[in-house]
């Protein structure tokens, strides 16, 4: 087998024993409810058969691995489970929506925050970041570094409601609370979720610009580079020709690794915005300790990330030429 | 032809006059280069010696009119063919880089791009340059790659840089150098990296090579023996400054310079070897590998008699630090066994007790990576002295100065910390630690190996003294043979992870030679400036006769 | 050659040699080079510890002292007026400094604790342990750390123990990588060898030849690291699943007050509350990434 598709292999299968490992991490977070959990969600007053046979529609009766596999077998298919919320004992009538109806509108509004967010920041960081590298020491370099440094340094809500204040309250460009649903019309939607999304960009291109820039120069470093330069090629064809196709494995990976972090900017970004997506929701569920919710939002977190990681090491493989052209 | 008598110099091509170069390092800028003349003819070849630290690869790449980030040329003048260097714009120095003067770079394999394959990068400048057009400069490329001697010229080129081995790497790099036919070639330790037997190789083809073109060369080492088969002329560079400058002969011959001397004086020592019965140590037909099965070990048996030296030689993959750590216990052979003092030692380290730990020492290569730099000279001879001997105060500080002075220095040193020491007396700490243990047997690792000359025969004479004075015995592991001559009584001959002989020094070192020894032995290039066409002679006769 | 022989004596040998020097001249040098950015990070940093140690004496009012009138505007009484439930926002925030800034030390020492010795003992052993811990990590940070925080907490509850707890467990993974990987470029060290052959113990080799060869890039590390629990924390306690009240943390004192920032048009001072704490978390992360810039600038040896 040509070693590109044997190390992709490995490499997928090393995807699909991590996700395997979560997977079992976030369903045995239900194992570790303390033992009043019911009590908890039903109320005080939640009579002990009603709280036995919550225990037993959960499954807590069953062997763990039966209760694993069917907790799989459902994922797979798309069933998620019924929320905690809404099983309030009054009336005793069971008002809880399964989590899929919760997360499936929510999914679409984060993905469409999140990816808002990459189309701009992607482009604009990896240029200020080579930009910067083959400028190095220059005033422009210093300063889009101190800028960057800066960004990185202040928390999320910080920069979001610094750009409330100016925006919303001074400015009134854009609204400052993002209570988008889904009628809202295309562009309304963009204008209302402007705020946020800049938000993001602001820190995912301050990061990702200090990643690429270390990046390069880390690249421009080699001897082969020098050589270049000694064998009297120009600095663009030095750049063009001799950095970039070594330079595909390490932009990727920063790409990839900074899109993860939108997975968890995201969610303080919703929360200060009010942006009904599923950062906010988790966040929700989590002062609920509505586990099923948590449990769902944190396997679609870890999906993106293990993806978007799997993603970049498999660009890294199939661009390394020892691989690409084997002894 | 013969390098030194190519007949009629050329006009001057490369001009330096009271170069002045700067470092940046600790926060300063500090003279790395403190005026350097240096005239070279077209044609010539240039050596340029000095021992690491000299600024050699600075002055080297000077003549380019480049320096590394963190240097930079603060005054002087470099004229190259009536170009001046200092006052030529980027742009100008660029156009004559890779076409008028090319670099040859120490480590080949880091200095190709990994994504491309070597042809395209050996015509690469010649190409950019417009000397020729693409197929025209590949062809010749072929043709290059054919007088370097690589094999299957035609094919080579198509292949990248991992796929083929570091001696056709360099040669490679020699070929992408000469692609454009400059009028000037800076080889920087082009062969410093290679095994002796492959170094002898490469060095014929870019000799071979920068004759037929008649191309001038500054070709940079520490080896003088090395530079005294490539150069016309030799400069010796110290700290910074000329020290010397002379043809090869003359400055082989007849050196002015005290220092020169030094680096030129082959060691003196040579040690008559002894015979012994008395074996202290013995391997039994150990085989050995690291993970993967992968046997690095053959049957490997080797007897060490005490009180004397038993040198181990070989080429880098011959098996000869392996031995070592299967003496020392840091990889248990899979097979066979190690006697101490007739008893069976435990394989693995982890199994042996204090004494037997205490009984057998080792040296290393570099002082700098043995002696952890955050330790005194206190801590490091007195952490033997606590862990074996239980000493404690008074009684090990007076015991750390005995063996100070054991090895010839003052209490001046028990503070000092690794960066505040030279080569040679880090090295003598690690003397002393060894000898702190009061051990049988020292195992010492290409102990001189990264040692200036002169420091290396103080080293050398101290472990002889000491092996008189204590009756300490010492396996010696070296490529070296002249530090062979110089110290061992026994020799061993390693190949591809066998002992291809092993016998008294006298025997080994006389013929008749059974090939890999013989190989091995004539490969190391001697001071003698015929010594490589000499060689060469009698190879491509020997090849005839067969 | 008879010259050189008498000319030599090991004790005389020279060579280039570093100079040295004493810690208080090396700190004085590297003073007097640091970039004004870095000692703006130093002077920032020594001010929030003394308000952080001195938290009692510095603050006008008790942490959690309430008084009849909330949301007070700023006035000579309460510098930064009150907060929704009427405590002394001034307090709160000189409070807030002991208890943020206290948390996240607390939790980058344990971090650090777990980390910096898991993968130093995995970089010496390099067998089994070293492959269970290192695989253990990496399906550890698969996860976002943030989301399994979160996860966490709603299953253990948020108190600062378990936030000091389960934040030090998932950053110690990153912490064990980089020890890992420094400690890596120390193993191969022949006096690591010396050690091991002299028969020394694993934490004798652990404390006395790696460690002290690691400090540099552990202690940039340290930095980085405190910056990000800082701010993962901060980010918990605006989630309200941090630092519970009635603990002044400013986190929390953010999305407590953030509601003022609606009034920015009327009085600019209320919308200024917010961002007070707010600021303080962002400006001590700036000084201390100043910092390790200036550190790790200095101990790489870059040059540029």
């Amino acid at each position: 087998m040509h070693p590109v598709i044997a190390t992709v292999l490995q490499r997928l299968a090393l995807g699909i024993l991590t996700l395997f490992v979560v997977s079992l991490i976030i369903f045995s977070s239900i194992e570790f409810l303390p033992g009043d959990f019911g009590e908890a969600i039903l109320g005080q007053a939640a009579l002990p058969e009603t709280v036995a046979a919550f225990r037993k529609e959960l499954g807590l009766d069953l062997p763990m691995y039966q209760r694993y596999l069917d907790w799989v077998g459902n994922v797979m298919t798309g069933d998620l489970g019924n929320s905690f919320s809404g099983r309030g004992s009054s009336g005793g009538a069971d008002r809880s929506r399964p989590v899929i109806d919760l997360i499936a509108p929510r999914l679409a509004n984060t993905l469409f925050l999140a990816s808002m967010a990459a189309i701009i920041s992607v482009p604009l960081a990896l240029f200020l970041g080579i930009t910067a590298a083959l400028y190095r020491g220059s005033i422009y370099d210093r300063l889009v570094n101190a800028l960057t440094l800066t960004t990185i340094s202040f928390p999320e809500f910080f920069v979001a409601y610094i750009l409330i204040l100016i925006f919303s309250s001074f400015l009134k460009f854009f609204p400052s609370l993002a209570n988008i649903d889904p009628t809202t019309d295309f562009w309304v939607r963009v204008h209302l979720t402007a705020l946020p999304a800049i938000t993001l960009m602001l820190v995912i291109i301050a990061h990702m610009m200090r990643m690429t820039r270390a990046a390069i120069i880390n690249l421009m470093a080699s001897p082969y580079i020098e050589m270049a330069d000694l064998k009297g090629v120009s600095k663009s064809q030095i750049i063009i020709h001799h950095a970039l196709p070594n330079a595909w494995a390490p932009i990727v990976n920063v790409i990839a690794f900074n899109l993860a972090y939108l997975v968890v900017g995201v969610v303080v970004v919703e929360v200060v915005f009010v942006y009904p997506g599923v950062g906010q929701l988790m966040v929700d569920a989590v002062t609920t300790r509505d586990v099923p919710v948590v449990q769902a939002c944190a396997m679609i977190f870890a999906l993106t990330y293990i993806l978007l990681n799997l993603f970049a090491d498999i660009i890294s493989i199939i661009t390394n030429p020892r691989l690409l052209h084997p002894r | 032809m013969n390098t030194k008598n190519r007949g009629e110099k050329g006009d001057i091509l490369l001009e330096m006059k009271d170069i002045v170069i700067d470092g940046y390092s600790d926060d300063r800028w500090h003279e790395i280069i403190k005026g350097v003349d240096l005239t070279l003819r077209r044609g010539e070849v240039m050596g340029l010696i000095g021992e690491s630290g000299a600024g050699k690869s600075t002055l080297g790449l000077a003549s380019m009119g480049f320096a590394r980030p963190g240097c930079r040329i603060t005054s002087g003048s470099i004229m190259f063919d009536g170009i001046d260097l200092m006052k030529a714009s980027e742009a100008e120095k660029r156009k004559l880089r890779g076409s008028r003067i090319a670099y040859v770079a120490q480590s080949a394999a880091a200095s190709f791009n990994p994504s491309h394959k070597l042809i395209e990068q050996a015509v690469e400048a010649t190409v950019r340059h417009g000397i020729t057009p693409e197929q025209e400069a590949k062809s010749d490329a072929k043709k290059l790659f054919a007088d370097l001697q690589l094999p299957n010229p035609d094919n080579i080129g198509d292949r990248y840089p991992h796929q083929v081995s570091g001696g056709q790497l360099q040669r490679v790099m020699t070929a992408m150098a000469m692609s454009s036919r400059p009028d000037l070639i800076i080889f920087d330790e082009p062969t410093t990296a290679l095994d002796v037997t492959t170094q002898v190789e490469v060095l014929a083809s870019m000799r071979q090579i920068v004759e037929q073109y008649h191309t001038a060369a500054i070709y940079i080492t520490h080896d003088l023996a090395v530079v005294a088969q490539m150069a016309d002329v030799i400069k010796v560079l110290r700290y910074g400054e000329t020290v010397e400058n002379a043809d090869t002969r003359t400055m082989l011959s007849n050196p002015e310079k005290e220092y020169t001397q030094s680096l030129w004086s082959v060691r003196s020592i040579e040690k008559d070897e002894e015979e012994s019965k008395d074996i202290i140590l013995k391997i039994e037909n150990v085989d050995a590998g690291y993970g993967g099965g992968i046997k690095v070990l053959d049957k490997v048996s080797i007897d060490v008699p005490r009180g004397h030296t038993v040198a181990v030689v070989g080429e880098s993959g011959s098996g000869k630090s392996t031995a070592a750590r299967v003496i020392t216990g840091l990889l248990p052979p899979s097979k066979g066994r190690v006697l101490f003092n007739g008893q069976p030692l435990p394989l693995a380290l982890k199994d042996r007790g204090i004494e037997q730990l205490k009984k057998i020492q080792m040296i290393y290569q570099s002082a700098d990576t043995a002696m952890n730099p955050r330790h005194t000279v206190r801590d490091v001879i007195g952490r033997p002295l606590e862990f074996y001997l239980g000493l404690k105060g008074k009684a090990l500080d007076k015991r750390l100065l005995e063996l100070l002075e054991l090895i010839e220095l003052d209490e001046t040193f028990v503070d000092r910390l690794p960066a505040e020491m030279s080569g040679g007396q880090k090295q003598r700490v690690c003397i002393a630690r060894a000898l702190a243990a009061e051990p049988e047997l020292i195992i010492c690792d290409e102990v001189t190996s990264a040692l200036d000359q002169i420091v290396q025969k103080g080293i050398l004479s101290l472990l002889l003294r000491l092996q008189k004075e204590l009756g300490i015995t010492y396996i010696f592991i070296t490529h070296d043979i002249a530090t062979v001559k110089a110290i061992s009584d026994q020799i061993v001959v390693m190949f591809q992870g066998g002992v291809v002989e092993q016998g008294m020094k006298s025997e080994i070192l006389s013929p008749p030679f059974p090939d890999y020894t013989k190989l091995l032995l004539s490969s190391v290039p001697e001071m003698d400036p015929d010594w490589l066409t000499g060689l060469l002679k009698e190879r491509s006769e020997e090849q005839t006769s067969v | 050659m008879s010259a050189g022989e008498e000319s030599y004596s090991a004790a005389g040998e020279v060579s280039l040699i570093k100079a040295r020097r004493t810690f208080a001249e090396n700190l004085w040098r590297g003073l007097k080079s640091a970039p004004p950015t870095a000692l703006f990070g130093m002077a920032v940093i020594s001010t929030y510890m003394l308000f952080a140690i001195f938290a009692p004496l510095l603050a006008p009012y008790g942490e959690a002292e309430i008084f009849p009138m909330s949301y007070a505007p700023w006035s000579d009484e309460f510098m930064f007026g009150t907060d929704q439930l009427g405590r002394d926002v001034l307090s709160r925030l000189i409070y807030g400094a002991r208890n943020t800034i206290g948390i996240a030390v607390a939790t980058t020492f344990l971090a650090f604790l777990i980390g910096g010795c898991l993968g130093i003992a995995a970089a010496i052993s390099q067998n089994w342990l070293d492959h269970l811990l290192s695989r253990s990590v990496d399906v550890l940070m698969a996860i976002p750390s943030l989301i399994f925080a979160l996860m966490l907490l709603s299953m253990f509850g948020s108190s600062a123990t378990n936030l000091i707890i389960i934040i030090a467990i998932l950053d110690s993974t990153r912490v064990f990588r980089i020890t890992r990987a420094v400690s890596l470029n120390v193993v191969v060290m022949d006096y690591v060898e010396a050690a091991k052959l002299r028969g020394e113990g694993l934490g004798w080799i652990m404390r006395k030849e790696i460690l002290p060869n690691i400090m540099p890039p552990l202690v940039a590390e340290f930095g980085l690291r405190f910056c990000f629990v800082f701010l993962t924390i901060a980010a918990l306690s605006f989630l309200g699943v941090g630092i519970q009240p009635p603990t002044a943390d400013w986190g929390s004192m953010v999305r407590e007050t953030a509601g003022l920032i609606q009034f920015a048009e009327y009085d600019i001072t209320a919308a200024l509350t917010p961002m007070l704490p707010a600021a303080a978390i962002a400006l001590l992360t700036v000084a201390v990434n100043f910092v390790v810039d200036w550190f790790l600038h200095k101990t790489s040896g870059l040059k540029d």
